[in-house]
């Protein structure tokens, strides 16, 4: 168990709790975060989970795959620690964790 | 909204669509009663994996779920499942359920989704015959995928290919029976069924094209012991799954008299000719201005792309559905996304080549491209969504040209 926060593009707030073994993109979800969609069910087939993670996380969450970095090289929000939140495995390290929100899915 | 008095909002079917809905109205913070009436006895979940993930046995029902049921009943909305929505009263503006209750409604969604296409063959209702549309349908038949006994798919399109690529990661002995002279021949063009094609073949799936099926044999218990042609011969089976198509499931619509042709008739609002009653996923015909004409769409991004456009109707914002559709699917190590419709093309033009580890077909009318098939290649798909929703045109060259990176092909541009 642990705790995520979400930071909605207007900087609103949203503290999730998580088990480990869940996907960031689940979390939000379950969560009914806004501004994350995962349309696709978490296949990494549609994009709508963008994730643009807290500098300090990142070493921990790693850096998107080849067929993720093809998706997201596409939004014009893309960041430097950006990643897709269904390819963003929780562990147990990633206890107090924040992530931001992009203005827009693709 | 606080002086308003509450309406109730009814929901009959638990699909993907009806989850999508529901997670719209509490992000929206929809005010009125939501009642979600569904026949299954699961709240909303993904059906891509129950031939795929779920039907190999690498995920758990759960996690099927699009979110927890106490998640939409902490939130107020009332989940009815297990039961069937049996019929609908327009003058009262209620609906009799299966477990003989009433409800009544100001406003009415329907999600109803589809139902498979059933073969009326001689033998069709042997034991041993499968159909996949649900958790159940993949819980039976994934009981039954036991390395060495001879699974026959009456059926090469998405779910009967899907299917083909699970059973024999599990040793499985597959043979796919497909009555038209391609794979997926309704959803692709020839350079992808040809991939597929090889892809099934090289895992060991035995694929007989242009076979039609008359019927099934029986064995001594009554159960299916092989499949009749219509060339002749017999394909001996242990296990046949029948994945021929979906039919929308419009009968409560119909019943109560609303325009149906293949399909609940909607508008681009979602709306049906009862301003009561809107409709939404798999069982519309609906009107999508992206397109010319009326269409129907079996996939989940339609669905999620209706639930939110009823979502603002039935908030009173005007937003028209007007999305390019999508599609993905995966197969061994393939991961197939598909955007656009592809059959109304007049030219192809291919990115890559099937030997390569990913490549894409780009499909042109008039000389804007009008779909895009992408295979390991999400960069393709994800260009693909945005010259398909702008209706670019597009030098065919460069589209191909390897030296151009596709990305450079959508930015910097004003939409016109």
């Amino acid at each position: 168990m642990g705790k995520i926060t979400f930071i909605e593009h207007d900087q609103t707030e949203h503290v999730a709790e998580f088990k480990a073994g869940s996907s960031v993109m689940q979390i939000a979800v379950d969560n009914l975060i806004p501004g994350i969609d995962g349309d696709c069910g978490g296949e990494c087939a549609c994009g709508t989970c963008h994730v643009i993670v807290s500098d300090d996380w990142f070493r921990k969450t790693g850096t998107p795959g080849g067929e993720e970095e093809q998706m997201l090289s596409m939004t014009p929000e893309r960041a430097s620690t950006s990643r897709l939140g269904c390819q963003v495995v929780i562990t147990d390290e990633m206890d107090g964790m924040t992530v931001h929100l992009p203005e827009f899915q693709m | 909204m606080a002086n308003q008095q509450k309406e109730t909002t009814v929901i009959v079917g638990g699909g993907h669509a009806a989850g999508a809905l529901l997670t719209t109205l509490l992000q929206k913070k929809y005010q009125h009663e939501v009642v979600l009436v569904g026949e299954e006895p699961h709240p909303p979940y993904q059906r891509p994996p129950l031939s795929k993930n779920y039907l190999a046995g690498e995920v758990d029902q759960e996690s099927l779920y699009l979110k927890p049921r106490s998640v939409y009943e902490n939130a107020g909305h009332q989940l009815r499942l297990g039961v069937r929505a049996e019929q609908i009263d327009r003058d009262n503006k209620t609906i009799s359920l299966s477990d003989q209750s009433t409800l009544k409604y100001d406003r009415l969604v329907l999600a109803t989704g589809s139902h498979v296409r059933r073969l009326n063959a001689p033998g069709a209702d042997l034991k041993g015959i499968h159909y996949l549309h649900d958790i159940a349908d993949s819980d039976a038949l994934r009981e039954q995928l036991v390395p060495g006994k001879r699974l026959v798919i009456v059926g090469g399109g998405y779910i009967g290919l899907e299917v083909a690529a699970s059973a024999t990661k599990k040793s499985v002995d597959v043979t796919v029976l497909e009555a038209a002279e391609r794979l997926m021949q309704r959803v692709t063009g020839p350079e992808m069924s040809e991939f597929f094609y090889t892809k099934h073949s090289n895992a060991g799936v035995d694929l007989r094209l242009n076979t039609a099926v008359t019927g099934f044999e029986a064995s001594d218990q009554g159960h299916v012991a092989g499949v009749t042609l219509a060339s002749g011969g017999t394909v001996p089976a242990d296990i046949v799954l029948v994945s021929v198509g979906v039919v929308p499931e419009t009968a409560l619509a119909e019943a109560a008299g609303l325009p149906c042709d293949d399909g609940i008739i909607v508008d681009e609002f979602t709306r049906t000719e009862d301003p009561a009653i809107l409709a939404i996923g798999d069982c519309t015909r609906h009107r999508n201005l992206f397109f010319e004409k009326m269409q129907r769409l079996e996939s989940v991004a339609n669905a999620v792309d209706q639930a939110r456009t009823v979502a603002a109707t039935l908030m009173g914002e005007k937003k028209p559905y007007n999305s390019a559709p999508w599609f993905w699917s995966n197969q061994y190590d393939v991961r197939l996304q598909m955007v656009g419709l592809s059959q109304y093309h007049d030219q192809r033009v291919l990115r890559g080549s099937p030997e390569d580890k990913g490549f894409a077909v780009f499909y042109l009318r008039d000389g804007c491209v009008i779909a895009v098939d992408a295979v390991n290649l999400p960069i393709a798909f994800m260009v693909g969504k945005t010259l398909v929703q702008q209706r670019r045109q597009v030098n065919p060259e460069m589209l191909k040209d390897p030296d151009i990176e596709l990305k450079s092909l959508v930015s910097g541009q004003s939409i016109n």
